[in-house]
């Protein structure tokens, strides 16, 4: 099967989501074809990926289900007449299709797919493949985007500098009502600290919606679907919003005063007490890890 | 200002989810359905947008079984003027045949705008919306948090990973729209009343076989059994020894 995967850079350096990308795609067999769209106009940049995927007979198109992915991957398989598989968390290729796995309901139940498009477009959910090393020397083709599109982009704000991207951190600490007030996301932020450039703050639904932190940080069903290899979960009861956006995590700490919430239902390690001694103290035992 | 927003009948977020004897759908018996929370912003975007305007018309389009003339009367009851039911006996399994028959529907009339949520809570595919926009050609802008519109020129902000994006774009155009670029408003009685009396027209509708098929639905994986390490700050030491060598993510 010949696969054209459509990966990320930011700063002129590929995102880690690309190699992910390139490892999936080397399911479906060997002949991977890396590109990438150096232009922020995604209307061009689509009609350029329709355009290469149809003359160069690909089978599929991978994207990677981000911002730009999702943005992107409908407007290129409308462009071929086809739909997207989309948010795929396992893809495997039969004889004469694609087989793939989709978390629906929240995550509450697993939708296997099969797809006989062709080419077929897939997005996949980042933090789930783990890049095989040989991804790391992947040379991907630059796109001549020649079309240009009616939406422009004014500006980019960037996010404030030091700060990580929930949907992009190694390691999460999320907080909940449990913080009891804003100013108390200071310890969460230590420990993210502590962790030394990889770890992010993330936040419950019921403090996002309180005003205490930024929509951009909250994670669940009407945040940001994280799979982290550890997610810290500190004052947060584990509402089944929660989880949806979470549960793929690898390993799940739960921090918590009360030893019946839910979120030790699905934590690995669990911490039952006062999250203002906790948390300090893992701070400090992080701390001198990397210290 | 005319506008069309795409709304979806979906299971609630806190069903219990229990698979059908077929073993590749929900078994629906028991489950409360609800305007999908995202098609919530997309209506009260388009009500702000008509109330700001001064005048137009909020035509609410939904694809689903005859009990999603329910959800259409949601939105109405918010505000909307009239709805029309694409009536379909199943959701096809390939979203794009859901945006063609959308696409053919809003087609003949002219839109300032369309909104759709930027995604559904039950399925999770984030596309209708942009296949729609591809198969109307107009632009499109996805995942939107802030919008402000001025004449005919729209600027929308979305959150990408690491910023914001911040766009132009000219209307007509398809908006799909994130929490946070409102707070929808609820049906006071009154609305719920006047929605019962507003149009709303029923077309059945033949979606084609696409090229996804759900072949199962299956429970997740169990997570494996997970422990309390202990109480407090003392439980610290032993919480870091075990993320550094049992789980080894330290």
């Amino acid at each position: 099967m010949k696969t054209l995967a459509v990966l990320e850079q930011r700063d002129g350096k590929l995102r880690k989501v690309s190699f992910e990308i390139v490892t999936a795609a080397r399911r479906l067999g060997d002949s991977v074809d890396p590109v990438v769209c150096d232009t922020t106009d995604r209307e061009g940049c689509a009609a350029a990926l329709a355009e290469k995927a149809k003359a160069g007979g690909y089978n599929a198109v991978v994207f990677a289900a981000t911002a730009t992915g999702r943005d992107l991957a409908p407007r290129v398989a409308a462009k071929l007449g086809v739909g997207v598989a989309s948010d795929l968390t396992d893809l495997a290729a039969e004889s004469d299709a694609i087989v793939a796995t989709r978390p629906v309901y929240a995550g509450k139940a697993l939708q296997k797919v099969r797809v006989t498009a062709r080419p077929a477009v897939l997005s996949l959910r980042p933090n789930i493949f783990t890049p095989e090393t040989q991804a790391a020397g992947v040379k991907p083709e630059t796109l001549a985007v020649t079309s240009s599109g009616r939406v422009k982009v004014r500006e980019i704000k960037p996010a404030p500098a030091g700060t990580l991207d929930v949907a992009e951190a190694q390691v999460i600490i999320s907080g909940g009502r449990g913080l009891k007030e804003p100013a108390n996301f200071k310890v969460l932020e230590e420990l993210a600290q502590a962790f030394g450039g990889r770890a992010a703050v993330g936040a419950s639904r019921a403090v996002v919606d309180a005003g205490w932190r930024a929509h951009a940080d909250q994670v669940g069903q009407t945040g940001k679907t994280v799979s982290p290899s550890l997610y810290i979960a500190v004052g947060i009861s584990g509402a089944i919003q929660h989880l949806a956006g979470m549960r793929t995590s690898k390993v799940i700490v739960a921090i918590n005063k009360d030893k019946d919430a839910p979120i030790f239902k699905v934590a690995d390690y669990g911490v039952v007490g006062d999250l203002f001694e906790i948390v300090p103290k893992l701070t400090e035992e992080i701390r001198k890890l990397h210290g | 200002m005319k506008i069309a927003v795409c709304i979806k009948r979906v299971p609630d977020s806190e069903t219990r989810v229990k698979i059908s004897s077929d073993g590749k759908s929900l078994d629906e018996a028991g489950v409360k359905f609800v305007l999908n929370p995202y098609d919530e912003f997309a209506v009260e975007e388009a009500l702000r947008r008509k109330e700001k305007a001064g005048s137009g018309e909020v035509v609410v389009y939904s694809l689903g079984p005859a009990a999603a003339q329910e959800t259409i009367r949601t939105a109405l009851a918010m505000g909307a003027d009239r709805g029309v039911l694409l009536q379909v006996d199943k959701i096809p399994a390939d979203p794009y045949e859901t945006a063609k028959l959308i696409a053919a529907a809003l087609k003949p009339e002219t839109w300032n705008l369309i909104f759709f949520g930027r995604m559904a809570i039950d399925d999770y595919h984030h596309q209708v919306g942009p296949e729609v926009a591809q198969l109307l050609d107009l632009p499109c802008v996805t995942a939107v948090s802030h919008l402000d519109i001025e004449g005919t020129k729209g600027v929308a902000e979305r959150e990408i990973e690491g910023g914001i994006e911040v766009l132009e774009f000219p209307l007509p155009a398809v908006v799909t729209v994130d929490k946070g670029l409102n707070e929808p408003r609820y049906p006071a009685l009154k609305g719920i009343m006047a929605a019962k009396k507003k149009p709303l027209e029923v077309k059945p509708v033949e979606p084609g076989a696409g090229s996804l098929e759900i072949v199962a639905l299956t429970p997740p994986p169990e997570r494996k059994e997970g422990k309390i390490v202990g109480e407090g700050a003392a439980a610290v030491g032993e919480l870091v020894r075990l993320l550094r060598e049992e789980a080894k993510v330290l």
